[in-house]
This record gives C-alpha cells, structure tokens and sequence, in this order.
C-alpha cells in the first residue's frame, strides 16, 4: 500500500518537472527574440557581424542609442504615437460610451437598425476604405497632417467596436436606477455622465487598451498618408529608419527596442488587465 | 398618458443626439469611403489618366484575368491554410498547459503573452535579422550543426511560410489566453466524473474539453481569417512582398496598385472584392456568435 503511494507521488513529481520543463522551453522561445533585440543594440557594429555570435556584448555600448535621438527623430515619433494614440482613446471612449448608453437605455425609433449599421463599421476596417480616405485627404490638404490618424479610428473599426462593447455592459445596469435618476429630475446626459459612466469603468479600460495598442500598431495608414520626417509615427519612422541602415542590425535594433520599451513597461505593470481585455476584445472583435 | 408621450419623445431626442457623433462619423469615414471604394472600381482612375470615365466591370474583368491577383489569393490562402491549424494545435496545447495554477504560471503566461504587445513593425523588423541569410541568428545556429541555412527571406518558397511562422509566434498568446479563458469555464463535474469512470487525460480533453469549448474554438477561427486577409505589415517589414512577387497579399497588392502606381480604380476593384471576403466571413461570425457563446438579443 506504502508503495502504491510512494509510486503515485513519484509519479506526480515526474510530471511536475515536465511541466516546468515543456513551459520553460517555450518561455524561452518566446522571450529569446527580445533578448537578442536588446542585447544587438548594445553591440558595436563589428561585434554584430562576428562569427560565432557574441551571446553577451562586449564591450556595451550606448552609441546606437545616442545616434537615435542625435541624427535621428525617435523623441518625436514617439511623441506623436503617444499623443496620437491617447486622442484616439480618449474620443472612441467618448463617442462609443454614449451611443452604447443610448442603444441600450433609450429608447428610440430606429435604434435596432441604427444599432447594426454602426455595427457594419467592423467590415470595414481601413484596409479597405483607404483609398478613398486618401484621396479626400489630400485633396483637403490634409495628407500630411495627423487628423486623418486621430479621426479614422474613433469612427472606423474601433469606434464600431467601443459601441457594441460599451452596449453589452450598459445592458447589465440595472433601469432603475436610471428611473430613480429621472425621477429626481435628472437628465440623460446627467444621469449617463454622474451615475453610469463611473459603474463603466473596467469596460472603459478594456476598450482604452484595446483602442490605444491598435493607434499604435497602426502602420498603413501613417504610411500612406505621411511624407515628412517630422510628422512619422514609431513604427513609421522604424520602418524607413531600418531601410536606411540596412544591415547595420545594431542601429535598426537599438531603433526596435526604443519602439517597444514604452508599451513594455505599461503592459509589465497591468498585465493581467491587458490579457483580459485583449482576449475579451480578440473574441468579440 | 400625455405626459408619458411627451417623456418618450424627449426620449427619443436625447437618443439620436446621444448616437448622433458616432452615426455622422461612422457615415463620413467608413460608410462614404466604403461606397466611394466600389464607385472608383467602376472607374479607370489613374494618375496617367486625365480623363476619369465609368468603365462598368472592366477593372474586374481585368482582375480576374490577372495572373498576380491569382497569385494574392493564392498567397493568402496559403497564409491561411498554414496559420490556422498550427495557431489551434499550438494555443489549445499552450492552454491546456498553461490553465491550471501552479507556481510561477503566471511568468509563463506573460512570457507568451508578451509579442502579442509588440508592434508588428518591431516583430516583423526583428524576425527579420533573425532569418537574415548570413549572420541571422537561425543560421547562426544551423551553421553550428553543420548545416547550411537557406536563404530564407529571398526565396520564392520560403518567404510566406517564414511570414507564417512570424505571424504565429506574435499572436500564440492571445488565442492561448482566450482559450484558457474558456477552458475554465467547463464545469470541473465533468471532469470529475469522468475521472471516477477511469478517462485519462487525454480522452478528457477530446471528449470534454474540446466540445466544451467548440463555440470559441470556430470563433477564434473565423476571427484568425479575417486576420489572414489583412495582413500587410508583417509582409512589408519582412520581405517587401518579394523575392519579385512570391509574397504578394491582398492589401499589398492593393497598396502598390493604388500608393505606388496611383492606379485608384484598380486597386479600388481589389478592396471591393476584400471587402465583400470580409464582409462574408464578419455575419458568420456574429451569426455564430449570436448562436452559440454571449446570448446577445
């Protein structure tokens, strides 16, 4: 009987060791990429094309980084992606919340229909509008400008995305207290604005991660649309910045980790709310 | 009952204002330019044109006589093809995995989740010095072993599949999370119940797990396609859409026809017939989803 358990327990250590070793593995798949970024943009030129590899710089160097900010305009392309980015949050949350407020608790003609054409904005996604976009655009002179990356978003696939999300949960509220809100003579905007908006606000981060992660991957869009240095987005400016230096891997990856060490920081401090609301909005999306 | 009338229809005014920036937006920025799309696909718009006449179908006609265009479709049904069984074998392994609780699971999670945060350029630009041909890091490793690497990225063969393979690692994480999601919510009776009937594992997963989860599995599927038609950023970053065309995708095609060669009604005819790919393939999604997972009304 001793040995019976002893065998299961053994058993279970076995598997136990597995497991870590089968995650450990794909831990290190996963995560090894970064580390080369890293590790290349500390290294000399000539040290990226040594063989066999150097696994750790020697010596470091900041040089790649220095060549960045001093030659190059990383400081402003990350500059615009953030501001960018942030405007676009700030309108789909603005725009989405109320129009979810109202189709779920107004009621108004049409507001089925109305519903899902809003709804058909995600078949619609840029790839698909940008020619025309591009031509009234430039057309209002205002190609080279950022409105265009500000404005697409929070009406496009984003925005059609933000409604339906922010519909689902005001449908969770409970209508009296939107009946108590009127009866004491409170108005729509008043009572979406003093008493529902608060009860949103893990929907509100969701849909703020969601939306500001996609103004900052977005990459066709500035692409069409930006011809001046000045006006670059990060992975526009990265992009074109990596096909001027060609096989200068150390400056192109110093460029790659300046561009992904912002966003790095904010999802190691969040990161379980980034999985829930990506894994919610990859679903749903 | 005057009074409630007269309730209803302020009701009804704070509706439409309360819908009305996001409706006029929706109708300005996606409604408009969605039919401005198939009205300039009727077109022979061009830079070299002065003239823009309706031209019917002929920019169609064209298109489905146009070799490269089989070849798009070819390429993304390719993509597709390789991304999607490899992406459900991968994550409901990872998942499965990566469910329970144990110590240090959450590191591991991370760790998968974490290409899912980098931008596609950063990912796209990175994975491309690793498959560089010389002193690209799998090489690197191959030539250790004695073997010599290909040229990965300019060959006519290789360039989609390792696009494939980039594209995969970057997502792993996210339908990984999604699964482990819905894994958790399979009632742990079933489980137990089927552990008094003596099933191991394995039968455990194929004849609980699996169905359990089959809604999110179709879902995750259809959502990963329509991903498939729009890649464009991994393609670029990578490969250029070459070596020559050989990785060519829809909204590749679509950017050369229409932002390097300025040839607005072709190009438009190519969104249309990507729009009407993604149209189809969003209503079965809600219609799957209406079915199955989120009891919308």
């Amino acid at each position: 009987m001793r040995t019976e358990s002893e065998k299961a327990r053994r058993a279970k250590k076995i598997k136990k060791v597995i497991r870590y070793l089968v995650c450990s593995v794909i831990a290190v798949i996963m995560l090894f990429p970064f580390y080369w970024m890293f590790t290349t943009s500390l290294k000399t030129y000539g040290n990226v094309m040594k063989f066999p590899p150097q696994w750790w710089p020697n010596p470091i160097t900041l040089d790649n980084f220095i060549e960045l900010f001093s030659r190059h305009n990383f400081l402003r392309y990350l500059w615009n992606s953030v501001y960018i980015a942030a405007l676009v949050s700030l309108g789909v949350v603005i725009v989405s919340s109320l129009a979810g407020y109202a189709f779920a608790k107004i009621r108004f003609k049409g507001s089925n229909i109305l519903f899902l054409i809003i709804l058909s904005g995600m078949m619609m996604p840029i790839e698909v509008t940008i020619i025309p976009l591009f031509i009234a655009l430039s057309k209002l002179n205002l190609a080279n400008s950022h409105l265009g990356l500000i404005i697409q978003p929070i009406f496009g696939y984003c925005g059609a995305f933000g409604t339906f999300l922010m519909r689902q949960f005001f449908i969770t509220v409970p209508t009296e207290l939107i009946e108590a809100g009127k009866i004491d003579g409170a108005s729509h905007l008043r009572i979406f604005s003093k008493i529902v908006l608060p009860l949103a606000s893990s929907t509100i981060a969701t849909l703020v991660i969601f939306t500001f992660l996609q103004s900052w991957n977005d990459y066709l869009l500035p692409l069409v649309l930006l011809n001046n240095s000045k006006t670059y987005t990060l992975p526009l400016g990265l992009k074109l910045f990596a096909s001027e230096m060609g096989v200068e891997w150390n400056l192109v990856m110093a460029g790659a980790t300046f561009s992904t060490i912002p966003m790095l920081i904010v999802f190691f401090l969040a990161q379980r709310k980034f999985m829930e609301s990506l894994a919610m909005a990859g679903l749903k999306g | 009952m005057k009074s409630k009338s007269k309730l209803f229809g302020k009701d009804q005014l704070w509706g439409y204002s309360f819908i009305s920036p996001m409706l006029i937006g929706f109708i300005v920025i996606s409604l408009l330019p969605i039919i401005a799309t198939i009205i300039i696909s009727l077109t022979n718009w061009a830079m070299l044109n002065n003239q823009v006449n309706f031209i019917g179908f002929e920019n169609y006609k064209k298109l489905f006589a146009d070799p490269l265009f089989y070849k798009v479709a070819k390429n993304t049904i390719l993509f597709t093809v390789l991304l999607i069984p490899s992406n459900l074998v991968l994550t409901l392994g990872l998942a499965s995995l990566l469910k329970d609780n144990f110590k240090g699971v959450g590191f591991f999670r991370t760790a998968v989740f974490t290409p899912v945060v980098t931008t596609v350029v950063v990912w796209g630009i990175l994975w491309k010095y690793i498959f560089q041909t010389d002193n690209g890091l799998v090489n690197t490793l191959l030539s250790m072993l004695n073997i010599k690497g290909p040229q990965w990225l300019y060959n006519a063969q290789l360039a989609i599949p390792v696009a494939v393979l980039v594209t995969l690692i970057k997502g792993l994480g996210l339908n990984t999370v999604i699964f482990i999601g819905a894994m958790k919510d399979v009632p742990a009776m079933y489980y137990e119940a089927s552990e008094i009937d003596g099933a191991s594992k394995l039968r455990q997963f194929f004849s609980i797990t699996l169905p359990s989860i089959a809604p999110s599995i179709f879902l995750v599927t259809i959502i990963t396609m329509i991903g498939s038609l729009k890649v464009f950023a991994q393609i670029d970053t990578l490969t250029e859409g070459g070596p020559g065309t050989s990785s060519f995708v829809f909204v590749y095609y679509i950017y050369q026809q229409a932002f390097k060669y300025y040839n607005f009604g072709y190009a438009s005819a190519i969104s249309a017939v990507l729009f009407g790919l993604i149209m189809i393939l969003t209503i079965i999604q809600w219609k799957l989803r209406k079915r199955w997972v989120y009891h919308e009304n």
